[in-house]
């Protein structure tokens, strides 16, 4: 019995890492990295998990994490309380839309999507942000956000996934 | 009875799905509402907004604490490949600041002496609160940081934070061991300066770059590349004075500012306190006098 409740523990635990990778995400987005120029072009570390969990485990990450995870991302990173709640919610939702063509196609794909997917979601965290503070943003520091961010993720991924063999596995 | 299950299923998944449509669907609708209920109420969700980086503060203490060892280990081994030649320049710079501390000792035992005969009221002395920065929100869309002082420690908000190169920004949401400081680079700083050499008033506005630029230029005015941007101190909120950045650059297209401070350079910053704090009222009276004050001077 007592090693029933253990085991579901540990279950329970390693189902959970998703949600706590992310939020841990969130929080090591705004450590300052002191490099120079670096904290304006920062890549956006929890749209990437967003992303690869809504398409490898999206049960695992349900839409009110991703509301929770967006919230945060707002509350710490100073930005409209709201924005990125919005945004990671669509990039969730059109992952799940998508979800057959994105499924079990190879990582080039995955990627292409992630290309896609992120540059709508920072036009629109761009446009929410100019709509919010009634002036346009100068978008050349996102574009670059942008580009780090895609050019970020295959590394990111790697990781997750190998937390997917080897930590979640096929529970 | 084999085909139970399946019926059940056949049933309950279309439900289950409309069920997670309707849930998300909600979710972007408070996602909506939040932005929205921003807007409208600005002290709650500024107030949100301090308690919640209040709760994580300690894990970013420790998170950044890491970072901050790496850095100045980097920074320290830079100064020691560099000691010779920073030697040599520090000694002549120090040779000029000596020539710079004759004529300041002279030119402030003269400015004592004239602010006696004109019966001056001096700035009240500030105090300072150091605190490190244990955040930093990345990205194109904000520029601030995160402190570990908060209003146990005496920051409040409105408070100008500076470094030993100049001002950084101004405290925006307080928490009790936390609070936000609002870069002048961010879009929403408004920060009343006057140009050294003139002084024509104007305010700088941030706008998400590394460049700020002045706006409200009082017409006529003369600035040139080069000229040393200070804070006027109208408003009250600021000290007048202090130093903030020099004009980079003059174009049709506005007059844009290097400030001294360099973002990725603030590791501690000191919160000026002026013991202002607890009364609503004091900046904008303290301000209307210091601009009778200076009027008086003038005439």
């Amino acid at each position: 019995m007592k090693t029933n409740i253990w085991y579901r523990l540990d279950i329970l635990t390693r189902l959970l890492t998703p949600f706590l990778l992310t939020l841990s995400l969130v929080l090591l987005n705004i450590v300052p990295l002191r490099i120079p120029g670096f904290s304006n072009v920062v890549p956006l570390l929890p749209l990437m998990a967003v992303y690869h969990w809504a398409v490898y485990r999206s049960e695992l990450l349900p839409a009110f994490a991703v509301f929770l995870i967006g919230m945060l991302q707002d509350i710490f990173s100073g930005s409209p309380i709201g924005v990125n709640t919005l945004v990671f919610l669509l990039v969730y939702g059109v992952v799940l839309w998508q979800h057959r063509f994105l499924y079990g196609k190879s990582f080039a794909v995955i990627w292409l999507g992630f290309g896609i997917v992120s540059a709508g979601a920072f036009i629109l965290i761009w446009a929410l942000i100019s709509l919010w503070n009634l002036s346009v943003l100068e978008p050349r520091a996102i574009a670059f956000q942008y580009l780090l961010t895609v050019g970020v993720f295959p590394a990111l991924a790697w990781i997750f996934m190998r937390w997917q063999q080897f930590i979640i596995r096929q529970l | 009875m084999k085909d139970n299950p399946h019926s059940i299923s056949r049933i309950a998944t279309p439900i289950r799905n409309v069920a997670q449509r309707f849930a998300f669907m909600a979710l972007l609708l408070a996602a909506v509402a939040l932005m929205m209920l921003g807007k409208i109420d600005v002290l709650l969700m500024e107030r949100v907004r301090a308690n919640v980086t209040d709760a994580v503060t300690p894990i970013l203490d420790i998170i950044s604490q890491p970072v901050d060892s790496l850095n100045s280990l980097v920074l320290q081994a830079r100064d020691l490949y560099a000691v010779r030649d920073e030697n040599l320049r520090l000694k002549k710079e120090r040779d000029l600041l000596l020539q710079w501390q004759a004529a300041a000792r002279k030119l402030h035992a003269e400015n004592k002496n004239l602010k006696n005969l004109l019966n001056f009221v001096t700035d009240p002395d500030a105090s300072f609160i150091t605190a490190r920065v244990i955040a930093d929100t990345g990205g194109a869309f904000a520029n601030s940081v995160v402190i570990n002082a908060g209003g146990r420690r005496g920051v409040r908000k409105g408070q100008a934070a500076i470094t030993g190169d100049g001002l950084v920004g101004r405290v925006t949401d307080v928490g009790g061991r936390s609070a936000r400081v609002l870069l002048i680079s961010d879009l929403n700083s408004r920060i009343p300066v006057v140009i050294q050499s003139s002084q024509a008033r104007a305010i700088m506005a941030g706008d998400n770059t590394h460049r700020p630029r002045l706006i409200h230029l009082a017409p006529g005015a003369l600035v040139s590349q080069g000229d040393r941007i200070v804070t006027s101190g109208h408003g009250g909120a600021f000290p007048p004075g202090l130093p903030v950045g020099i004009v980079a650059s003059v174009t049709d297209k506005g007059i844009g500012i290097e400030p001294f401070v360099d973002r990725s350079r603030i590791a501690h910053l000191r919160i000026l306190d002026y013991g202002l704090t607890g009364i609503v009222a004091a900046p904008p009276i303290e301000g209307a006098a210091r601009a009778n004050r200076q009027t008086k001077i003038r005439n």
